[in-house]
């Protein structure tokens, strides 16, 4: 069984042998397959180290300490635990998790529902579905910050096509309510977006797992006489699901963790209520300058979001075996 | 062997000949960074003569107000070579001169005779002095400015709005001279129809993310005598900050949102309050006096049909300032350019120039012109704002400080979260925690 394998690594060892110039072939030769595949991957780990490993380290160092980035000359002092204390008992710190767990709820549900809906009409395979799927694909393929721009035009109240529309549809003045301004809809307004956005996305994965289901189990349930609502429940939403979690994961990891988009629709306010995790960790750590505090912000957040993805990864598996 | 040599020494010969080219074209060529708004224009224009004069090629790097603080901040923190010479921020003096991002000017102004008494007293103490009102100059005066209003005078002067206004009010529909006045004239134009379009009262400062919203509530606090600490250099800032003054003057600025501005004016600056009222929305708005020759050139809104006038007073007459020094950069490696510049900037001719190109001269030799006051509809304004500015901590955490203040601010005033009061001693709170933290409490 590995005979195969070894002869492949000689010839690969004979080919890169072959491109070096002797002395250095010769050496190639001597080597291991696993000293080769070390080789081979060496760079992507010294570069996985440079720029993700070493300055994780490095944060959780300065989350022990007083450092301030813009205050070099001052000496940077060891002070325990303080700056985590100091987070886990800042009333905005919690206001701010508020906040993002609000958008990430909402976000996700929206998103599901529709995305899910969309992808099953969508596999309906009706004449035009393919043009209909570029259209819905296009949200998605838009910069944040474009997206952000364009819908604070549209959300403004004097002239903004979404007050428009409402307005339209319910009668009410379109400049008697504004979307981001309002302490009540801007956490809404954020939704709305983030889901026009990105529902798109869920959809596609969803249409995929739609995909993936064999014609003939669908044929089965037909000729076992069940439901279009029991093929549902039975076949459709449970091979689905694994898609389905996947999509929800990938998105609230990055909803988790989401900048551009708010800040370019109300940087934060109205005050602080739309202030999700992540801008108040840019003020804290780049406009203020409190490194420490904000590192031990960040590593607080990292664990956070690591351990209900890994919670979360293990419901998947046991989904995907089911 | 030989060969390699010769290859050896081609490629080194390439390389030297190509850095001396690069050296001698750096040594020709500085970067000056500033904000982009209108004086940055009237600057690269002002600066042709500096290169025509001295050979020195000029760049500039410019980065738009909302970004302008942290772009140019997270290069001066990083040690970075970008910028030559740094037209900053009045408030970034003190983290400019501990941190060690300016170069001390006091030995090249007194080998260049450069006085500092040719500048305006106000101008230097906030745009040069670290600490405050030492004889340590880090910048020379670039840019006075300071926060004041323009109106449309064309609708101040329709006979049939003038009679409303005097039944309604007893006085003539003009410029305010205190703050309640300037309510008074925003909520008279709030909602009416001026030549078939609602307009509204006043566009003024309510943006969360930089600096908006406290430039703007400022002009009020000032105007009701707020002072950051009492007595000066002691951080003492219970009874001051949180004064029944202060509280008063907080207040009235939520009301003037409230009753006065645009529909979704919660988040507006310069560009926004500049926007607001060349679209003819609104009857009075607040801005920098650096936009004013731009606002007055304005083909639609400009001319005739606009007036200025200076922050009105309430207890104490005050304004808002903002200006900038020009300062050296330390970690610049044309820093002889660099100085150069400055040398040649701070001329009385360079200055009156820059006046008439748009820029606000700090110089004595322009300001006490007698011809000075008339020399521009908004000019005699300026002189007498600059005569009353009031600026923000100048500290090096003025950073914290501002963006806690825009917090309690926008908290309050936009947001509608607790009472002014509460605002305000949260805001002590916050100072208190960043000082104790700066080992200054």
């Amino acid at each position: 069984m590995s005979e195969p394998q070894d002869s492949a690594a000689d010839k690969l060892a004979a080919r890169v042998a072959s491109a070096t110039p002797e002395p250095l072939a010769r050496r190639v030769r001597g080597l291991s397959d696993r000293a080769i595949a070390w080789l081979f991957i060496s760079p992507t780990i010294v570069l996985l180290l440079a720029i993700n490993i070493f300055p994780l380290i490095w944060t959780i160092y300065l989350s022990f300490t007083n450092y301030k980035a813009n205050r070099i000359n001052r000496p940077i002092e060891f002070i325990g635990l303080r700056n985590y204390e100091r987070v886990l008992t800042d009333t905005d710190i919690w206001h701010t998790l508020q906040v993002t767990a609000h958008f990430l709820c909402w976000t996700m549900t929206l998103q599901v529902v529709l995305g899910f809906g969309l992808a099953w009409l969508i596999n309906k395979q009706f004449k035009g579905h393919g043009l209909w799927t570029t259209v819905i694909l296009l949200p998605m393929m838009l910069s944040p910050a474009v997206v952000g721009n364009f819908w604070t035009f549209l959300y403004q109240p004097q002239i903004g096509l979404f007050n428009y529309a409402v307005s339209f549809v319910t009668g009410i003045p379109p400049s008697s309510f504004q979307m981001i301004g309002d302490v009540n809809l801007a956490p809404w307004a954020i939704v709305i977006v983030d889901t026009w956005m990105w529902t798109p996305y869920i959809m596609l994965i969803c249409l995929a797992g739609l995909r993936s289901i064999p014609d003939y189990i669908y044929e089965a349930a037909e000729v076992d006489r069940a439901s279009k609502w029991r093929q549902f429940w039975s076949i459709t939403l449970p091979m689905v699901l694994p898609f389905l979690m996947l999509a929800v994961l990938f998105r609230s990891i990055e909803n988790f963790k989401m900048f551009d988009l708010v800040v370019e629709l109300t940087s934060g306010g109205p005050g602080s209520v739309t202030e999700l995790a992540s801008i108040n960790l840019k003020r804290e750590a780049f406009e203020k300058w409190r490194t420490g505090y904000s590192s031990a912000f960040a590593i607080i957040l990292f664990v956070t979001v690591f351990g209900a993805a890994s919670i979360y990864v293990k419901a998947l598996n046991k989904v995907k075996q089911r | 062997m030989r060969k390699r040599n010769s290859l050896a020494a081609l490629s080194a010969a390439v390389l030297l000949s190509g850095a001396g080219v690069t050296q001698v074209h750096a040594q020709e060529e500085i970067t000056l960074c500033w904000a982009a708004w209108d004086p940055a224009n009237a600057l690269v224009e002002l600066s042709k003569d500096f290169t025509a004069e001295t050979g020195i090629g000029m760049k500039f790097e410019f980065v738009p107000w909302p970004n302008f603080a942290d772009r140019m901040l997270n290069e001066l923190n990083s040690g970075g070579q970008l910028c030559d010479l740094m037209i900053g921020d009045s408030q970034w003096i003190g983290g400019g001169a501990e941190n060690g991002h300016y170069v001390k000017l006091n030995d090249f102004f007194e080998a260049e005779n450069i006085s500092m008494d040719d500048f305006a007293p106000a101008t230097v103490y906030a745009y040069s002095t670290w600490p405050k009102g030492t004889p340590n100059y880090w910048a020379l005066p670039a840019m006075g400015d300071a926060n004041a209003w323009f109106y449309r005078k064309d609708w101040f002067s329709r006979p049939e709005l003038q009679e409303e206004f005097k039944q309604k009010h007893g006085r003539d529909l003009a410029p305010p001279k205190t703050q309640y006045e300037l309510k008074e004239l925003a909520e008279f134009f709030q909602g009416r129809e001026i030549d078939g379009k609602t307009v509204y009262g006043a566009a003024i400062f309510t943006e969360r993310g930089s600096e908006g919203i406290t430039m703007g509530a400022t002009g009020a606090l000032y105007a009701w005598d707020f002072k950051y600490e009492d007595p000066p250099g002691s951080y003492k800032m219970e009874g001051v900050v949180n004064s029944p003054n202060a509280v008063q003057a907080l207040e009235f600025y939520k009301d003037l949102y409230k009753c006065c501005t645009p529909p979704g004016y919660t988040d507006s600056y310069m560009q926004e309050s500049l926007d607001a009222f060349k679209s003819g929305q609104v009857a009075m708005a607040m801005n920098w006096f650096a936009f004013f020759p731009g606002l007055y050139k304005d083909p639609e809104v400009g001319g005739d049909k606009i007036g200025f006038f200076v922050n009105p007073g309430q207890l104490v007459e005050a304004s808002t300032l903002g200006g900038q020094g020009i300062s050296v950069v330390s970690y610049s490696d044309k820093q002889d350019e660099a100085l150069a510049y400055v040398k040649w900037f701070a001329q009385p001719d360079v200055q009156k120039k820059w006046w008439s190109l748009g820029g606000y001269s700090c110089h004595v030799a322009v300001l006490n012109d007698p011809s000075f006051p008339d020399s521009q509809p908004f000019a005699a304004d300026f002189l007498n704002a600059m005569g009353g500015v009031r600026d923000f901590w100048q500290e090096p955490v003025y950073a914290e400080l501002l963006l806690s203040m825009q917090k309690r601010l926008h908290d309050y005033i936009v947001a509608d979260e607790g009472t002014a009061q509460e605002a305000l001693d949260k805001l002590i709170a916050d100072w208190t925690e960043v000082f104790e933290e700066e080992g200054k409490l």
